[in-house]
């Protein structure tokens, strides 16, 4: 009753490729738009913004990258922790060595950098595939980290490769409360995931998926693999340097090589199976679950339950929780939250009715 | 010169014990097209679980913790419970994916990996144990007086464990009836299925197979460096070894390991101290990706030919 698209007529060719077709989605979305950038800002706490919602947008943006390349394209990557940390650095070389340069231009120029550093790793996808192709991504992973921490003038001879990253100040305006420092995050995510939501719908996303569902098909169809391959993993790593960068500007502030490591890239690519795959809804639902969950299971055991549970599974209870609900949504619903979701605004379509 | 084949041999042993790894992956991507992340995670929880085993089980029946016997009952405790672990993933994992794309398997066996991590840490505790099978880690002595090599004796024992059981398994996979299903499982599930070779119970069989390579490994690699949680790491020491040698062929793993083992070693000594050392945490998979480059399927893998 609440939720149909019955009565609203599409006139014009623009009105029909709207991204938000249905009149109630786009008030959905542009509650969510003020509600995020004008409400909880004066409503959430200072512990909130800093440490739950900050890194939510931070890991969503990341795990959007990692699903432009393994969701759309289908190239499975394990080392976005690596692209992340090639963001992060380059973005603090930049602004240490380039005086007086802009912030988001440093950090577009992060990003850039980690765009050039993917397309370097992503060539060898034009000739090996699936789990071999992991395997150069890990190759990635590893060399980066590894160059990060030996040469000490990535982190401008500091020990063992730690970079603090400097104040952040746009048009003379200082970022440096939680509360500036989340809206800057919010308002670059959600630019760069309206991006990103548009770039799946053009020629290039429609190529991604034709390459991901079968590339030999798409060659003989006349996408131009190589291209469509290393645009892909450039657009991804662009995303996953940007977020690299904001995770160690506006998130943590002081970041070392060894926090970008496989176990990050691990977390993320949870975050889009959990999410769902090729969905930029899913990257945000991914993030917020897979960082919210191990506060979940905390405030769980400070409960009643948790004297239940003996104190040496306790501190593993995470690792274990993690597993079995990978296992799980990969055998109950593999397209992830996303899904559900979609599920859920069926149902609603046709509410109160069963069909 | 000297210097030159003592590194060589070292890297080459070494190797050995990467291919007791790989070999698990091998195993059980040949039979059932799953790539098991979770090899790792097994080795840990096996060679935690034998000597957890061997600490508890003196305190719960009361005999000598001295007594030769228990080598031998918590070994096969061990298996027994590697067994029953084959038969849980098969029964709420495997059956459920059939029909799943790969990569949605792989992933599954990354969740298998926390899982399995998180729950051996629950049991045994998250301390390093050591764990002493009795054999030194000296030099071996003729070869020291004689051609004034240093090779160690623990290596060696390694290795010839690692050579047997590759013989065992080659024998396994080539002249048992089960070895048979096995390989014809791997050809073509759906063919294997329509001459009546049980696919879920050879899916239990392969896995459990797979479980008792990981306690050789686990023992092994454990009696070395101490049980501890970086025994994980072994898998991703396995991953360009298995790469390199080809996803599906075990004299492939074997030969695999041998060139990373080697090379891996010869790059830190002679490569390293120009770069600033350290090198071998990424040199292996690097070298993989250059040789995949050359061959896609790795040196002894399928070649795989695409049809639309």
């Amino acid at each position: 009753m609440i939720y149909r698209e019955a009565g609203q007529f599409k006139a014009s060719y623009e009105e029909d490729q709207q991204i938000f077709p249905i009149k109630q989605d786009r008030i959905v979305m542009a509650t969510l738009v003020v509600a995020t950038f004008l409400v909880v800002p004066f409503v959430a706490s200072e512990y909130w913004l800093q440490a739950v919602l900050t890194p939510v947008l931070v890991f969503a943006l990341a795990a959007l990258g990692l699903n432009i390349l393994t969701g759309y394209a289908g190239q499975l990557s394990l080392g976005t922790g690596a692209f992340m940390a090639v963001g992060a650095y380059a973005t603090y070389n930049f602004l240490l060595r380039l005086d007086g340069l802009p912030f988001l231009v440093g950090l577009a120029l992060g990003g850039l950098s980690a765009a050039a550093v993917g397309i370097v790793f992503g060539l060898p996808s034009l000739r090996i595939k699936g789990f071999y192709l992991a395997m150069a991504t890990l190759a990635a992973q590893f060399f980066i980290i590894w160059v990060l921490t030996k040469f000490p003038w990535f982190s401008n001879y500091s020990s063992s490769g730690i970079i603090s990253a400097q104040r952040i100040e746009i048009l003379g305006f200082a970022f440096d409360t939680p509360v500036s420092k989340y809206l800057l995050t919010l308002a670059i995510v959600s630019l760069l995931a309206l991006a990103a939501k548009n770039l799946a719908r053009t020629n290039t996303g429609r190529s991604w998926m034709a390459v991901r569902d079968m590339d030999v098909a798409a060659e003989v169809i006349g996408i131009p693999l190589m291209k469509t391959k290393l645009l892909a993993f450039a657009v991804s790593s662009f995303y996953c340097g940007i977020a690299g960068g904001l995770y160690a500007y506006t998130y943590l502030g002081t970041v070392e090589p060894d926090g970008f490591g496989l176990d990050l890239s691990f977390k993320i690519l949870f975050m889009i199976i959990i999410g769902g795959m090729g969905s930029v809804l899913g990257a945000f639902l991914g993030a917020a679950f897979i960082l919210l969950l191990p506060v979940g299971i905390n405030v769980l055991m400070h409960t009643s339950v948790g004297a239940l549970v003996p104190a040496t599974l306790a501190s593993n209870l995470e690792l274990i929780v993690f597993g079995v609900l990978i296992i799980f949504f990969l055998i109950v619903e593999p397209h992830g939250l996303t899904r559900l979701w979609q599920i859920g605004k069926e149902k609603l379509r046709l509410w109160p009715f069963p069909h | 010169m000297q210097f030159f084949l003592e590194v060589l041999i070292g890297g080459l042993l070494a190797g050995m014990l990467y291919a007791l790894v790989a070999l698990g992956f091998v195993l059980i991507f040949k039979a059932s097209g799953v790539f098991n992340f979770a090899q790792g995670a097994m080795v840990f929880f096996a060679a935690l679980t034998f000597v957890g085993l061997t600490e508890r089980l003196p305190q719960w029946f009361g005999f000598s913790p001295e007594w030769a016997g228990l080598f031998w009952i918590a070994l096969l405790l061990t298996a027994a419970i590697m067994v029953l672990f084959a038969w849980l993933v098969e029964r709420f994992m495997l059956r459920k994916l059939v029909n799943q794309p790969a990569i949605t398997l792989f992933m599954a066996t990354i969740g298998l990996t926390y899982l399995i991590e998180g729950v051996a840490q629950g049991m045994w505790g998250a301390m390093v144990r050591g764990l002493d099978l009795g054999i030194s880690d000296e030099p071996v002595m003729w070869l020291l007086e004689r051609h004034n090599l240093m090779i160690s004796k623990f290596d060696l024992v390694a290795a010839a464990v690692a050579g047997v059981l590759v013989a065992v398994l080659a024998f396994f996979f080539q002249y048992t009836k089960v070895g048979r299903a096995l390989r014809a499982v791997a050809d073509d599930h759906q063919a294997a299925l329509s001459v009546g070779i049980p696919l879920q119970r050879i899916w239990v069989i392969v896995w459990a197979v797979a479980g008792f390579v990981a306690i050789v490994a686990g023992l092994v690699w454990g009696s070395r460096n101490g049980v501890q949680f970086a025994l994980t790491f072994t898998a991703l020491k396995a991953l360009p070894v298995l790469i390199l040698g080809g996803l599906t062929s075990v004299p492939g793993a074997i030969v695999g390991g041998l060139i990373i083992g080697a090379s891996e070693k010869l790059a830190e000594v002679y490569l390293g101290p120009y770069v600033g050392g350290g090198i071998d945490s990424w040199f292996p998979y690097v070298l993989a990706l250059v040789f995949l480059l050359i061959r896609p399927e790795g040196l002894f893998g399928e070649k795989h030919i695409d049809r639309v």
